[in-house]
């Protein structure tokens, strides 16, 4: 009976995987406690205190990149926000950079010029096998070795671009200005419904229609003509340089480019590399097939290779634009005040409550990373090949 | 007229610039906007970097103490680089803080590297078995020359930095991480339900955050979770939080390569009485880091890169260094000569990896068809 019973743990598959599960989960519990009262017991012989009330003790400290209002005054929770908001303008910031500038490259690297070709070979090797941190150090000094003030390259008259940042004029929104918002978010709903409808109308009858015109005109003369009717409610604050330093305006500090440019370069190297690849990887049947069709070239590359690269293209680009979101958790290394750096850092420094702090930065990039990966995903889906299965 | 068409399509060069160069008008323009863009690009670099820099001595023939004596900041006018920052510090760059009468240690390591790591990069080389053998003992000659042992005077992490670091960090650990990746992603694809959902739960936690919280995380909390004696200093502290991190990067590369395999091959070990550990062992893991060994090799450059990270918890790695040559007075704003250097030492690396990844990617796909 005995040796039954341990005859069947052995040999019996199911039980022996219920024994080793048990086995590591028990091992796994007693790790953790060990290790809480472990930490406990540190924690209580340094003095340290723990618990998440500090969020609401004020902060001590300044934020100058900062969206919302912020002063030393205000409590770590309103740092932790600041900080957030600016982790994800420059992850959105440099998203759409990298984006731009990784297609215009994996195109480049397509080119039929030999040069255009090399050239953009050059740029891929050199960026992507340089660590990101170095290369944002080192665009943040050549911003940081930029000109002074008096003397700032000025561009187009109303760019100032000195070593304390990008000078430009700042917008300010007078009464009525809403109404012309809304009528482009109104404009751009109603375009959307008109493809629809003109899309219906094409399959039913066949004839097709300048969709992408008629939309155009109707997103971009609908602001136009409620801005001229609502009496242009905009104007423009431009920097004066007075004194030592320019009055007026906004500006762009060399931190938050620095960064951009840090994040974008070295991203689009990638992204560049998931495009061509994407786009090789549609046959080049597909292509001869819509030329024999008599397809202008426009339409080959909108409607048949395109949709079909992007099928390929889309599941690097999702990673890739993680990787974006947390590298710009470097700010910390030139000053840039994301969350790592205000939050994750100074409130750490000055509170203590590391491990409250850590769980709370982890799990806010966690949340954006998962986040980021859904909606890529439900993209991805909308693209991805419909077939009769 | 035709013999003539006939001369200049035999001329292979011609006909290549033709075809690539001028196919078209637009293409002829682009070629000379590419030409001037790089002409104006290379001849700037080329004389920053080579034709007016000052290496050693400035132009006077004076040799370069300080960056006051640089000729960039004598001449008006003057822009080449002044690489005598490199030369002062280049023991810093290469060693850290080592003791120079010590470097010697450092110096045969990095002889023994390449050795260690020829084995497992080419399959086919002579006495192949003796350099894995090699391979294997290497961690602990390595860990003798620069720690020190009986006959060896110790020297602490904390003298260690620049290209030690970096190197010591990448290697050890790629070397530890990859065991465990095996183990994490054998894990992930096991039918056992909470073996599973432990290496996933791990996997994507460290996927999902970033590598500086994981190393602030290690730097700051290590010590509280351990018990009084032990505690770790700043490097290996480091190298906890870039093996964990390494390994679930790791594992993801290893699984794409374990799906890869097709169940027939699972399904006929187990036919043939097989166990899991000897079907895992020998059927399935051969093939599978076969084909994984191209992504492998990219989380690997992509790990080599992110050890410049551990400057921000306050490590001297290559970049770290370089900061803190530029922090002294006698060599501040020399910024671009010290980055484009490490800059160069990472690309030389990573490229040669990249190089490397490439060539098996052609190797594999001989062998396939």
């Amino acid at each position: 009976m005995q040796t039954n019973f341990i005859r069947k743990i052995i040999f019996d598959e199911k039980s022996r995987a219920l024994l080793i599960q048990t086995l590591v989960i028990g091992l796994f519990a007693v790790f953790i406690y060990l290790i809480a009262q472990q930490t406990a017991y540190n924690l209580e012989k340094r003095g340290i205190s723990s618990g998440f009330d500090f969020l609401n003790i004020s902060a001590g400290y300044d934020i100058s990149i900062r969206l919302i209002p912020f002063s030393s005054e205000d409590t770590h929770l309103r740092a932790y926000f600041v900080g957030l908001l600016n982790t994800l303008m420059i992850a959105v910031c440099g998203c759409i950079l990298a984006t731009i500038l990784g297609f215009l490259v994996g195109i480049i690297r397509l080119s039929s010029n030999w040069l255009f070709r090399n050239i953009a070979y050059v740029y891929v090797e050199f960026t992507r096998n340089v660590p990101v941190l170095l290369q944002i150090i080192l665009y943040y000094s050549i911003l940081l070795n930029l000109p002074k003030i008096k003397q700032a390259f000025v561009i187009f008259d109303t760019f100032y671009l000195t070593n304390r940042g990008l000078f430009s004029p700042s917008p300010i929104f007078k009464e009525g200005f809403s109404i012309v918002f809304w009528s482009f978010i109104f404009a751009i709903f109603f375009s959307i419904l008109i493809k629809r409808f003109l899309k219906k109308k094409q399959e039913q009858t066949g004839k097709q229609y300048p969709i992408f015109l008629i939309n155009s005109a109707i997103i971009i003369f609908t602001p136009i003509l409620f801005f001229y009717v609502m009496g242009m409610p905009l104007e423009f604050d431009s920097p004066v340089l007075k004194g030592f330093n320019f009055k007026g305006g906004m500006v762009i500090r060399p931190e938050f480019l620095g960064m951009l440019f840090g994040l974008s370069i070295y991203t689009a190297a990638f992204i560049s590399e998931t495009v061509r690849s994407g786009i090789i990887s549609v046959s080049k049947g597909q292509r001869e097939a819509s030329q024999a069709l008599g397809l202008k070239s426009s339409f080959v590359m909108r409607l048949i290779i395109i949709p079909q690269a992007l099928r390929v293209i889309i599941p690097p680009l999702t990673s890739q634009y993680l990787n974006l979101t947390k590298n710009s958790s470097l700010g910390i290394a030139i000053g840039y005040a994301d969350l790592v750096h205000g939050f994750g850092g100074i409130s750490l420094n000055q509170t203590g409550r590391a491990i409250e702090i850590m769980l709370i930065v982890m799990l806010t990039y966690l949340s954006i990373s998962l986040t980021i990966s859904l909606f890529m995903n439900l993209y991805n889906k909308s693209v991805q090949f419909k077939g009769n299965a | 007229m035709s013999i003539v068409t006939q001369n200049f399509s035999r001329n292979k060069y011609f006909n290549w610039a033709v075809k690539n160069l001028f196919s078209s008008w637009v293409n002829t323009i682009m070629t000379i906007i590419a030409v001037i863009f790089v002409y104006e690009i290379g001849s700037f670099f080329l004389n920053w970097s080579i034709f007016s820099a000052d290496f050693k001595t400035n132009f006077e023939g004076e040799i370069i103490t300080d960056r006051t004596l640089c000729s960039k900041n004598i001449v008006p006018g003057e822009y080449g680089a002044c690489w005598a920052i490199i030369y002062a510090r280049w023991d810093q760059f290469m060693y850290g803080l080592y003791p120079v009468e010590e470097t010697w240690r450092v110096n045969l390591t990095y002889a023994l590297l390449p050795f260690a790591i020829i084995g497992i990069l080419f399959d086919k080389l002579p006495f192949r078995k003796l350099f894995i053998y090699f391979t294997f003992i290497f961690p602990f000659i390595a860990y003798f020359l620069l720690y020190g042992g009986p006959g060896l005077s110790t020297v602490g992490t904390n003298k260690w930095g620049g290209l030690l670091v970096t190197l010591f960090l990448g290697v050890t650990g790629i070397g530890l991480a990859f065991p465990l990746s095996i183990l994490l992603a054998l894990g992930r694809r096991s039918k056992m339900p909470i073996i599973k959902s432990l290496c996933v739960v791990f996997i994507e936690f460290i996927r999902g955050v970033p590598l500086i919280t994981l190393l602030f995380t290690a730097n700051v909390m290590l010590p509280l979770f351990l018990p009084d004696g032990v505690n770790p200093d700043n490097l290996l502290r480091a190298l906890v939080a870039v093996t964990l991190f390494q390994s679930a990067y790791m594992a993801e590369a290893i699984r794409g390569g374990l799906q890869a395999i097709p169940k027939g091959h699972i399904e006929a070990a187990e036919a043939l009485g097989l166990t899991y550990w000897q079907t895992t062992r020998k059927i399935i893991l051969p093939q599978a880091l076969k084909i994984a060994i191209p992504p492998i090799v990219n989380t690997c450059i992509g790990l080599f890169k992110d050890t410049s990270l551990v400057l921000i918890i306050g490590l001297f790695d290559l970049l770290g260094i370089g900061r803190a040559a530029l922090a002294d007075m006698t060599w501040t704003k020399l910024y671009y000569e010290v980055y484009v250097f490490i800059s160069l030492v990472f690309f030389i690396f990573c490229f040669g990896m990249s190089r490397y990844s490439l060539y098996l990617e052609k190797k594999l796909k001989t062998d396939n068809s």
